[in-house]
Order: C-alpha cells, then sequence, then structure tokens
C-alpha cells in the first residue's frame, strides 16, 4: 500500500494532490476505457478498492454513488450535528507573527474558509493594525496586510483557500499568519 | 370495423362500462379503445385514474378533455437520474399546468400523485380550495413548496385519507402547520411527513387509526419524558401497518416501537442510524415484514438475522451509510445478500449498496430467487470487478436475467462489458426499466439493448462509451419507450439532429451546462453532447425549457 502511495505521488496528474479525482472527460469512447484501464491497475495495485486507503475528502463524481441527493443532504446534516456533539475536536496551534503567543482552534466547529477567517480576525484583532487584516483570496494577498497559512501532513506551508474545505481540515496540523509581504511568495497565481 | 358498430350497440353503455371496470392495466383499456368508436367513446368516459408517466408526453388540456370522469391521476416530471444531481435545476417539470388543466376539468379529483415535479404553494393552494372532495395528496422528490402550502392542503382538506410526503425539499416556513388539521381527524389512514420535524406526540393522538406512519426528525433520546408519552401514543394506533422515520442514534427509544412490530409489514429504518446489534433485536420482533429498507450498518450478521426471522419479506432495500467510504468500513458484502436470497422464499425486490462482489454469489442468488422484479445491484466504486477471480461481473448479471423471467427492473454496476448486454437483450423479455453506469466496451452494447429487450420502457445511462451508431440504427425502438436518458456517452450533434429529423414523436433534448462558445445551432455536427433526454411525445416541444436545453426538430 505504501509503495503504491509513492507511485502515485510522483504521477502527472491534473488533479488535485491528495485526490482520487475520476474526473470526467466528455468526449469519446477511447477516454473512458483508459480510465477504466488505470482503475482496474489501482485495483491490482490495492488489492480491493477499499475505503480505508483513500483520504478523507475524496473528490467525487457527480451523482454516484446513485444515492437520493436528499438522503445525502440527511447524510451531511447529521454529520453536522454529530461534529457538534464530538468533544474531541480537531485543535490546531496557530501563530501569528509578531504576537507574542500563540492560539488554538478547533477546526471542526467550522464549515468555510469565511468562518475560520472570521474567527481568526476576530482573535487576533489586537495585534493588527489595518481593517482587513487576514486575505481572503489569493489576489487580496497585494492589498491585506497578513495571510493564512498552514502546515500540511507532508510538512510543506501551503497558502490557505486552495483545496477544498474538507481536504484542507483533514490534511492541516498548524496554522501561521504571516505578513503579507512575505506570504507572496507563496501564492499560487501565475 | 364490419359489424362493430352492431355488436357495440348490442348492449347500453352502462353494460359495457360494467365490463370495462374489470380491465385493470391501462394497456387493457387502452386497447379495448382501439377497437371502435362506440369503445372508444364509452371506455374514455368510464376510465377514473390516469397514469401519466411523462408530464411532457400530452397537453395537460388534452388529457383532461378525453377522460372528463378522472378521480385519480398519477404524473410524472424529472427524469430519474434528476434524483442524483445530473439534470440542471432549472430542467422543468412545473406542476402548474397540470394543476390547473386539472382544476378546470376534473373538478371532483380525490387523488392526486407527483413525483420529481415542481410543486408551488399556489398549486398546493389552488389544490386545497378547488378539488371539495380531496382524498390523498402524494408528493415524492418533489420541490418548491413549504409548509405554508402544507397548512392550506391540512385546513381545507377535510376528508384526508392520505398525506404521503416523502422525500421532498421543502421549506419550513410554517412551523405549526399541522395545527391546521381538524382536532379530531378520523379520516387519516397514511401520514407520511419524512421530510419534517414535527410535533408526532401530539398529532398521533388525534390520529390512532393511522395505519402508516411516516416521521420526521426528532431526537427523543434527549427527552425521556417524550419517550414514554410517544410509546403509549405509538402503542394506541392499533392498526399501524408501515412505520418509518429519522430516528438518530440512541437505542434508548427503540422499545417504544416494540409493541406495533408484531403488526408491521413495512418498516423503513434508512435514516436511522442504530447499529447491527439494535437493529437485529428490533426487526426479530417483526415477524410479518414484507417490506424493509434499512442503513448497511445492519452488516451480514444482521441480514443474516432478517433472513430467519422475516420469512415474509418481499422487499429488500439496503442502503449505504457512508457513500464517501470516508469512515470505517463496513461488514456488509455479498455474503448478506446471498443470505437474504437463501432465506426469504417471497423476495421479488432487492436494492443493495455495497462495495465487493463476485460472479459466484449473483449466480446462487439468481437460482435462489427466480421470481425477482426488480434487482438493483450498486458497488459503489466503478468497474470494481469479482474481488475473488478479477473478472468483470458480466457472467453474475446474465445469470439474473437468465434465471429470473419476471425481472422488470435492473440496475448493473461493476466492472461490464458488451457480454452482459448482449445476454440482457437476448433473455430480459419482461425487462421495462435498465440503469447503467460505467459499463460496456462501445456501441455494441447499446445496440443489443435497444435491439432486444422487447417490453423496454425507460433506458438511463451515463458514463458508457455508447455513441451515435446504436441510436441511429435503433432509432423506432425509441418511439415504444417512455425515454432515454444519456449522460457523459460518446455521442454526437449530428446523430442528435438526424435522429429527431427523423422522429417526429420524439423531442430530443439536447443538455449542455457549460455555456461555452458557440450557440448549440451553430455547433458542428461533431460535437459532442454531455447529456440526451429523448421521449416520445404527442405533445411537441414544450414551451418552458431553460437555456440550458436545446429541443432539436
Amino acid at each position: 500500500m505504501e509503495d503504491h502511495d509513492n507511485l502515485k505521488a510522483t504521477e502527472l496528474t491534473l488533479g488535485l494532490p491528495g485526490t482520487d479525482a475520476i474526473e470526467k472527460p466528455t468526449t469519446a469512447a477511447p477516454n473512458v476505457n483508459k480510465r477504466s484501464k488505470e482503475e482496474e491497475e489501482e485495483e491490482e495495485c490495492c488489492g480491493f478498492t477499499g475505503s480505508s486507503g483513500r483520504p478523507a475528502a475524496k473528490a467525487q463524481v457527480v451523482g454516484w454513488p446513485p444515492v437520493r441527493s436528499y438522503r445525502m443532504n440527511s447524510f451531511r446534516e447529521r454529520k453536522m450535528e454529530k461534529k457538534e456533539e464530538d468533544t474531541t475536536g480537531i485543535y490546531v496551534k496557530v501563530s501569528m507573527d509578531g504576537a507574542p503567543y500563540l492560539r488554538k482552534v478547533d477546526l471542526g466547529v467550522y464549515n468555510s474558509y469565511e468562518d475560520l477567517t472570521d474567527a481568526l480576525e476576530a482573535m487576533f484583532k489586537g495585534f493588527s493594525l489595518g481593517k482587513r487584516i487576514i486575505q481572503r483570496q489569493a489576489h487580496d494577498l497585494h492589498e491585506s496586510e497578513h495571510a493564512i497559512t498552514y502546515e500540511d501532513k507532508d510538512g510543506d506551508w501551503m497558502l490557505v483557500g486552495d483545496v477544498p474545505w474538507e481536504m484542507f481540515v483533514s490534511s492541516c496540523k498548524r496554522l501561521r499568519i504571516m505578513k503579507g509581504c512575505e506570504a507572496r511568495g507563496l501564492t499560487s497565481s501565475p | 370495423m364490419v359489424g362493430g358498430f352492431r355488436w357495440a350497440a348490442m348492449f347500453p353503455d352502462e353494460v359495457w362500462e360494467h365490463v370495462f371496470s374489470f380491465l385493470p392495466a391501462d394497456a387493457d383499456r387502452n386497447a379495448a379503445a382501439l377497437v371502435c368508436r362506440a369503445w372508444y367513446r364509452i371506455e374514455r368516459r368510464s376510465r377514473w385514474r390516469v397514469f401519466v408517466g411523462n408530464c411532457y408526453a400530452v397537453e395537460p388540456a388534452a388529457a383532461v378533455r378525453r377522460f372528463p370522469e378522472v378521480r385519480a391521476a398519477a404524473i410524472k416530471g424529472k427524469p430519474h437520474f434528476a434524483d442524483f444531481n445530473l439534470v440542471p435545476s432549472d430542467w422543468g417539470g412545473g406542476a402548474e399546468a397540470w394543476v390547473e388543466a386539472m382544476v378546470e376539468g376534473w373538478p371532483h379529483l380525490e387523488e392526486l400523485r407527483l413525483k420529481r415535479m415542481v410543486v408551488s404553494d399556489d398549486c398546493l393552494e389552488l389544490i386545497a380550495r378547488c378539488f371539495k372532495n380531496f382524498k390523498v395528496l402524494s408528493l415524492v422528490s418533489c420541490e418548491g413548496f413549504s409548509t405554508a402550502g402544507l397548512a392550506a392542503i391540512a385546513a381545507n382538506c377535510r376528508n384526508l385519507r392520505e398525506l404521503d410526503l416523502h422525500e421532498n425539499e421543502v421549506e419550513d416556513n410554517c412551523l405549526h402547520w399541522m395545527s391546521h388539521f381538524p382536532e379530531s381527524f378520523a379520516s387519516l389512514v397514511t401520514l407520511n411527513i419524512a421530510c419534517l420535524e414535527e410535533r408526532l406526540v401530539g398529532l398521533l393522538h388525534r390520529v390512532p387509526q393511522l395505519v402508516d406512519l411516516g416521521t420526521g426528525k426528532f431526537a427523543a433520546q434527549h427527552h425521556p419524558e417524550l419517550f414514554s408519552k410517544l410509546e403509549s401514543a405509538i402503542a394506541g394506533c392499533k392498526n399501524l401497518k408501515s412505520l418509518s422515520g429519522f430516528w438518530e442514534a440512541g437505542p434508548t427509544y427503540l422499545p417504544a416501537i416494540y409493541s406495533v412490530c408484531e403488526g408491521l409489514t413495512s418498516l423503513n429504518l434508512s435514516y436511522a442510524t442504530i447499529q447491527g446489534p439494535e437493529l437485529i433485536k428490533l426487526i426479530s420482533w417483526c415477524k410479518n415484514l414484507q417490506r424493509l429498507w434499512v442503513m448497511d450498518l445492519i452488516e451480514d450478521d444482521g441480514l443474516i438475522a432478517v433472513a430467519a426471522s422475516c420469512k415474509l419479506l418481499q422487499e429488500l432495500r439496503v442502503f449505504p451509510s457512508d457513500p464517501y467510504g470516508a469512515a470505517q468500513p463496513i461488514s456488509l458484502t455479498e455474503h448478506g445478500l446471498v443470505a437474504i436470497s437463501a432465506g426469504c422464499p417471497m423476495l421479488h425486490s432487492v436494492l443493495y449498496f455495497c462495495r465487493q462482489m463476485t460472479n459466484a454469489a449473483l449466480l446462487t442468488v439468481a437460482k435462489n430467487c427466480p421470481n425477482f422484479t426488480c434487482f438493483r445491484l450498486c458497488i459503489m466504486e466503478p468497474h470494481t470487478p469479482d474481488y475473488i477471480t478479477r473478472q468483470p461481473l458480466d457472467a453474475g448479471f446474465s445469470a439474473i436475467v437468465e434465471s429470473c423471467k419476471h425481472l422488470r427492473r435492473l440496475s448493473l454496476s461493476g466492472l461490464l462489458t458488451d457480454l452482459v448486454f448482449k445476454s440482457i437483450g437476448a433473455s430480459a423479455n419482461c425487462l421495462e426499466m435498465l440503469s447503467v453506469a460505467f459499463a460496456g466496451d462501445g456501441d455494441a452494447g447499446l445496440h443489443y439493448i435497444l435491439s432486444g429487450c422487447k417490453n423496454l420502457r425507460k433506458l438511463e445511462i451515463r458514463d458508457c462509451p455508447f455513441g451515435d451508431k446504436p441510436l441511429l440504427d435503433n432509432a423506432a425502438k425509441l418511439e415504444t419507450m417512455r425515454s432515454l436518458w444519456m449522460s457523459s456517452c460518446s455521442v454526437t450533434l449530428g446523430a442528435c439532429r438526424q435522429l429527431a429529423r427523423k422522429m417526429p414523436l420524439l423531442n430530443v433534448e439536447v443538455i449542455n451546462e457549460r455555456k461555452r462558445g458557440l450557440p448549440l445551432e451553430l455547433q458542428p455536427d461533431n460535437c459532442p453532447v454531455e447529456k440526451l433526454y429523448i421521449y416520445r411525445t404527442v405533445a411537441g416541444p414544450r414551451s418552458d425549457t431553460p437555456s440550458c436545453v436545446w429541443i432539436l426538430r
């Protein structure tokens, strides 16, 4: 299983890192066949395509498995309610450049980047000068004082906001609010 | 026709009407109506139940005109794959045109069943106001209405016998809509509101004659006094045959329903996160169960217990508790399915979500259950082969269609080649609905289906390498079917244009949600078609298409 993961890490794909994306082509037969062969090879390596090997936030094919969206919504609602009941939480340290001490946040209580950013702004309000402290999108970097970055499972420092929320929550180890000028080196836009 | 006029006049119309009343199926009545003009006239005046499988297949006014005495109508709107977000949300299926025509032409309507339609509060208010003897309202997988609309129904339909609202997207803006029901509601026999939170206990006391109860959300484990009230309220419903609901984890309140378990013929626990052992305990009380819907939390062990206790079981549905496989794997495998097939001799309808399957298991199931009418297997990972032999599951599904001669509905999954379609085309003579995803090698697969399966009505396909040729070669077949859906296949615009020109009685709808480049009229023939929905109609192209839908002529 581990060897297989390494092979996958070096594979060139258009999918986001950490996803097992089954991106749908809209055109001809050959693509579909090729995809199925790739997946067969995957299955050869892993053995049975069980669920335990996959990362938590797998990129999903639209409308598959064929469960009514109504039922899906009630799963999602239940998961969120369950998250509220969970006492463990997903606590990560948050540091801000220039602040004398760190804080901790429970990523499990937020549902989106917006929520998280609002909470961090509130938490660190005392330590900054500008009205909009934290960048909301990559292009805001030029305007805001600070940028939120995080350390992922591989130990790399990433700009917050690129990947789907659930994927971020599952891979974030700690947060760092760094000065805008330093953060501009991290932006993914060309 | 010679002598047709003479012998039809041998008896007064009422006698023929009485004879026709023994014809159960619409197909039979349709056939009778073709015999002669007299029978056409008599039949149309005596038909009181209509089923419209596709709301766009006929103009509402035409249907109402032809059958003036209708008391019960059932209408379906969006294609089935709309349930899985494959159809744009503004595609259509609005109910207004039908409700307005019915209010005009069928003032004595008593029963209305709508599925996958957009129903506004205005529609509900019209229904509540205009149909004086309204008895049955069933809205399944519908959207566009709120509890305010339901309040109108509750307040005005004094003879309501059945209110079935399951799996709708309802806006909850009228908290106490159920208080509009009369104090003593002796007519209500079926109440399924499994899409809303509500005050269940108070209602149950008002409707002790309830036969079918579907509850919304309630978390009884937080309210112990509510639990005992619930227990006595449910026990008071002595006629309860069918139960469903949104039951959260916490087996502590399950005993509240033990008192009615033995009488239950239908139990829907597919929204309940009850784990295996509690489920087994509950089900062991339900010896007379004919229909069981559960989550895969029941696992193989639970299904083995069901096979042992529920000998009258006819229909089983097992839903995935975790469709994206992020949590711990559940021990629900092909063994559970085989156990049920062996232990339940009356089983004829199955929907089974799982992660692994073998041809051997399917062969065993086919041998155990030759009476299947509906077999839907969903192996959740596309292209999954037999996990032991690594072979495609062609042999397994072929065994199913060859053994189950009365099979009317089939859903395929797993790794499948064109071979399985060859078997289906050749053997599935009663098949009316087929769902295919991520299967097949090429055009031959679709050709086998369209050139065989003589009773096929609905075909829905996604992500298969099927192209233009089988469609064009089998164009005539499409007029014998209700509808065909194809998405993410290999169909081109040119073929759709040809089909539309060749078959005037079909609406060929091309759905293109990515609006880039030229409008569809100017696109070349080799432009790939994302989504295609073809259906037969006598109403011509519909006038309510959104911007992402083109009807080719």
